[in-house]
C-alpha cells in the first residue's frame, strides 16, 4: 500500500481492486462539508475497469456530490481519488463522459451541433464531432432530428441527444448521474442496452440511481450510500449474500414433532412455512420433515433481492426514502 | 463504441476558444446583439444623466486665466486694480496671473508664452502686455473679443485715470491658445469617456444575459466537468469582446456612410493630444480593460444568483456603480494633475476612463503603458477571483435549503447547496 496526501486515506499502489483487476476509479476517505453540513462522510470506492458500477441511494444521500468529487468539479475536503490512474481528474477529462443529473443543452443549437459541442469540450475537433453527431443520431433512430434545434425536441429526445454528446468522444469512463430519470419505459430499456454495450466494449460505466431495479439488472458492483456514508461497496452478489436466502415450505400437515426442527425465525402463513436458510443448509431440515411425514407439497429457496440487501445494509429509513423518491420503474 | 481516445486534454486557452466560439456565434445571432447595435442611441439618455457633471466640467474649463507680461510696477498696479474691481463686480472680472515681471527695458513675447503649454499649466486664454495706459491683449480672436472690455476696465483703474478714461486695448490675435485647445480636447475626452461607458455598460449587460442563459439551461456543470473554470471565464469574456468589436465595426461603417452623406454639416471633434490613430488604439485597449474588469465582476456576481429575478436585482446596484465610476472619471477629468485624477487613474474601475481622457488632453505616451500594465494586473486578479467564486458557488447539488432561501444570497453564499 502507498500513502497519498491526506489523513488515513490510502489508495492501492497497483491500482487494482483485488490485486489483479485494474481500477478505473479509486477513492478513499472522501469527505465534503458545506458550512457545517457533511454531505459526504468518508466514502471509499473501487470501480474496476470495464465494469458497470452503480451508486445506489435515496435523494440527498450524497450521490451527486460524490460523483462531482470524482470528476473534479468540486474538490474533497479530505480524502483522495484516483481516476483512470490520475489524482487530478481534470488531467483525463478528455477520456471521461459525464451526464449530469440536471440535463442541459443550448436551446438554439441543432441536435448534431450540440453533440459536436459536447465533444469539442472533451477535445474532439468540431468537424469530426459534427460528422459523428450525425452518425450517432442516425444510429439511434433520431436521424429526423439532426437539423432540429434542441428547443424543438421533446424532453426525452433532448436527453438522448445529450447522452450521445456524452459518448461522442469515445470515453474510457462514462459517469451518469441519475440517467434514467425523465425517460419513459421504452427509453429506459434502450439506455440499459446502451450501458451494457458500452461495458461490453471495455468502457467503464458508473451511474447513480435511486431505482434499485436498474442497479440490480445492470451492475456488476454497487455502492450503497445513505447519509453521506457507504455502508457497502462491492459486487451485487455479495450484497445479496448479506441476507440469507428465504425458504418457502408448503406442507400437508400443520403440526407434528417435525416442527421442532424448523428454525427459530419461522413464520407460519396458511400452509406455508417461511424461514431463513439455515447455515447448515436445507438437507437436515428436509430429512426431519420427510421422516415426520409432514407431507411436502412445495419447496422454494429464494435468494435475497438487492432491495432486501439495501434494507438490511442501509436501514429501513433509507429504504423508505428510496421507494418514495423512485419514479415509475421499468416493468 | 470503442474506448480508444486519440486526443489529449484541452489546454485552458484551447478550451476558452471552444467556449468563446460558441458564445460568439450564439450572441451574434441573438436579440441582445441587436440591442447592442442600437446602443449609439443611448448617448442621448446618458448625456441627460451626465448633464450636471458635464456643465461643471465645462465651467471649470471655461474659466481660463489672463496672463500678465508687463513691467513689475505695472503688474502690481494691474493686480491691485483687478482685486478692487472683483470686490465691486464679483466673478465677472477675469482672473489675472503673473506670467512674467519684466525688468526695465526688457520685452517679452506673448505669442510664445501662449503657445507654451508649460506656462500656467496651459490654462491661459490671453496675455496682457504693454502698459496700463496702452495695454496689448494677445490671444485667439474669440477670447480677446470676449475679454477686452474687462481688460480695459482693469487697465483704466491701474493707470489711475478713473473709470471715465478708458484706455484703448490693442488686440493681437493668435491662431489658437492652449486654453482653447484644452477646451476642445476636453470635449473630445468627454465624448470618448461617454462612448467607453456606453460600450462597457452594454457589454456587461450582455455577459449577464449570457450567464443567465447558461444557468437556466444547466449546461454550466457540463462545462465545469470538462474544462477548467478559468477557461469558461476567459471564453465568455473574450467572446463578448469579439462581439463588441464586430459591433464597433458595424458602427464604424454606418458612421462612415453618415459622414459621407452628412459631410461638413456634421460636428467634428478636435484631434486628441496623442493624435487620432494612437487615441483610437488606446480607446480599444482601455475599452477592453474596462470591460474585462467589469465583465469579470458581473460573471462572478451572476454566479451567486439562482434565478433571473436575482440576476436583475443584482444588476441594478452594479449599474449604479458603473454610473458612479463614470461620473467620478468625468469629475477627475476636470482636475488634471490633482490627487483626484491620480485616484481615478489608480482605481481599476475608473482607470480606463481617466486614462482615455488623459490621452485626449496630454501627449505623453509612457503613462498609458504603465496604466495598461496596471489595469491588466487587475483584470487578471478579477478573473482569478471571479472564477474561484464561480466554481465555489455554482457547483453544488440539490435544492437550496429553506434557510438559504430565506436569508437570500448572502446566506446562500455561506450555506451552499449540498
Amino acid at each position: 500500500m502507498m500513502r497519498f496526501g491526506l489523513g488515513e486515506a490510502r489508495v492501492a499502489s497497483n491500482g487494482t481492486a483485488d490485486g489483479t483487476r485494474p481500477l478505473a476509479i479509486e477513492a478513499r476517505g472522501l469527505v465534503k462539508r458545506f458550512d457545517g453540513f457533511t454531505a459526504v462522510d468518508g466514502v471509499d470506492l473501487s470501480v474496476p475497469e470495464g465494469s458497470i458500477y452503480g451508486i445506489l441511494g435515496p435523494n440527498g444521500a450524497g450521490k451527486t456530490t460524490t460523483l462531482r468529487m470524482l470528476l473534479g468539479i468540486i474538490d474533497p475536503d479530505l480524502g483522495v481519488r484516483r481516476v483512470l490512474g490520475h489524482e487530478r481528474p481534470g488531467d483525463v477529462a478528455h477520456t471521461i463522459g459525464y451526464l449530469p443529473e440536471e440535463r442541459g443543452l443550448y436551446p438554439a443549437m441543432k441536435a448534431y451541433e450540440a453533440i459536436a459541442f459536447l465533444g469539442a469540450l472533451r477535445g474532439l475537433p468540431m468537424a469530426e464531432g459534427r460528422r459523428r453527431g450525425k452518425a450517432l443520431l442516425e444510429e439511434h433512430g433520431l436521424g429526423y432530428a439532426i437539423d432540429r434545434q434542441i428547443r424543438q425536441l421533446s424532453k426525452g429526445m433532448a436527453q438522448q441527444v445529450q447522452l450521445l454528446g456524452t459518448l461522442v468522444h469515445q470515453p474510457r469512463l462514462v459517469v451518469l448521474d441519475e440517467p434514467f430519470s425523465g425517460l419513459d419505459a421504452i427509453n429506459q430499456g434502450k439506455l440499459e442496452q446502451m450501458i451494457r454495450g458500452l461495458a461490453a466494449g471495455g468502457t467503464t460505466v458508473i451511474f447513480s440511481t435511486h431505482v434499485i431495479a436498474h442497479a440490480e439488472r445492470l451492475c456488476d458492483e454497487v455502492a450503497i450510500i445513505a447519509g453521506g456514508r457507504v455502508p457497502f461497496a462491492g459486487p451485487v452478489d455479495v450484497a445479496r449474500d448479506r441476507i440469507p436466502a428465504q425458504v418457502r415450505l408448503e406442507t400437508r400437515q400443520a403440526d407434528g414433532p417435525w416442527r421442532a426442527t424448523l428454525p427459530a425465525d419461522t413464520r407460519h402463513e396458511g400452509r406455508y412455512w417461511l424461514f431463513s436458510l439455515p447455515d447448515t443448509g436445507i438437507e437436515p431440515l428436509l430429512r426431519a420433515v420427510i421422516e415426520g411425514e409432514a407431507g411436502i407439497l412445495s419447496l422454494s429457496i429464494e435468494r435475497a433481492g438487492l432491495h432486501d440487501a439495501f434494507v438490511a445494509i442501509a436501514g429501513e429509513a433509507a429504504a423508505r426514502a428510496l421507494i418514495e423518491n423512485a419514479p415509475e420503474e421499468v416493468a | 463504441m470503442s474506448a480508444q481516445p486519440q486526443r489529449g486534454r484541452l489546454s485552458t486557452l484551447a478550451a476558452a476558444y471552444v467556449i468563446a466560439r460558441r458564445d460568439f456565434v450564439a450572441t451574434l445571432w441573438s436579440r441582445s446583439f441587436i440591442f447592442f447595435l442600437l446602443g449609439p442611441l443611448f448617448p442621448v439618455f446618458v448625456s441627460t444623466m451626465a448633464g450636471s457633471i458635464g456643465s461643471q466640467v465645462e465651467q471649470t474649463i471655461d474659466a481660463p486665466q489672463i496672463g500678465l507680461m508687463m513691467q513689475a510696477r505695472d503688474v502690481d498696479a494691474m493686480l491691485s486694480a483687478q482685486a478692487a474691481l472683483a470686490r465691486d463686480l464679483g466673478d465677472d472680472v477675469p482672473e489675472l496671473v503673473v506670467i512674467r515681471r519684466l525688468k526695465p527695458g526688457e520685452s517679452g513675447d506673448p505669442h510664445t508664452a501662449l503657445a507654451d503649454r508649460r506656462v500656467n499649466g496651459g490654462n491661459l486664454s490671453a496675455i496682457i502686455s504693454g502698459t496700463p495706459a496702452a495695454p496689448v491683449l494677445t490671444g485667439t480672436r474669440e477670447r480677446i473679443t470676449a475679454s477686452h472690455g474687462a481688460v480695459a476696465l482693469i487697465a483704466a483703474r491701474a493707470s489711475g485715470h478713473g473709470p471715465n478714461v478708458v484706455p484703448k486695448v490693442a488686440l493681437s490675435a493668435t491662431a489658437t491658445s492652449t486654453a482653447a485647445q484644452n477646451h476642445s480636447r476636453i470635449i473630445t475626452a468627454q465624448a470618448a469617456q461617454t462612448l467607453l461607458f456606453l460600450l462597457t455598460m452594454l457589454l456587461a449587460g450582455m455577459v449577464l444575459s449570457n450567464l443567465v442563459e447558461e444557468k437556466g439551461n444547466k449546461i454550466i456543470e457540463i462545462l465545469a466537468a470538462a474544462i477548467p473554470m478559468d477557461a469558461v471565464f476567459l471564453g465568455k469574456l473574450f467572446a463578448m469582446l469579439a462581439v463588441s468589436l464586430v459591433g464597433i465595426g458595424v458602427w464604424a461603417v454606418a458612421g462612415g456612410v453618415i459622414h459621407m452623406v452628412g459631410g461638413s454639416a456634421l460636428p467634428s471633434l478636435t484631434a486628441p493630444a496623442v493624435g487620432w490613430p494612437l487615441f483610437l488604439l488606446l480607446g480599444v485597449a482601455y475599452f477592453s480593460m474596462a470591460y474585462l474588469v467589469l465583465g469579470a465582476i458581473f460573471l462572478a456576481i451572476g454566479s451567486l444568483a439562482s434565478t433571473v429575478r436575482e440576476i436583475q436585482t443584482l444588476n441594478m446596484p452594479v449599474t449604479m456603480m458603473q454610473l458612479v465610476v463614470f461620473f467620478f472619471a468625468s469629475y477627475a477629468m476636470a482636475r488634471q494633475g490633482t490627487m483626484v485624477e491620480a485616484a481615478a487613474i489608480l482605481v481599476p474601475f475608473s482607470s480606463p476612463f481617466a486614462m482615455l481622457a488623459r490621452a485626449a488632453i496630454h501627449p505623453e505616451i509612457w503613462p498609458h503603458l504603465a496604466a495598461l500594465g496596471w489595469q491588466a494586473l487587475w483584470v487578471a486578479i478579477f478573473i482569478r477571483g471571479g472564477a474561484a467564486l464561480f466554481r465555489k458557488r455554482v457547483m453544488q447539488s440539490g435544492p437550496a435549503t429553506r434557510s438559504a432561501k430565506r436569508r437570500g444570497l448572502i446566506a446562500a453564499l455561506r450555506h451552499p447547496r449540498g
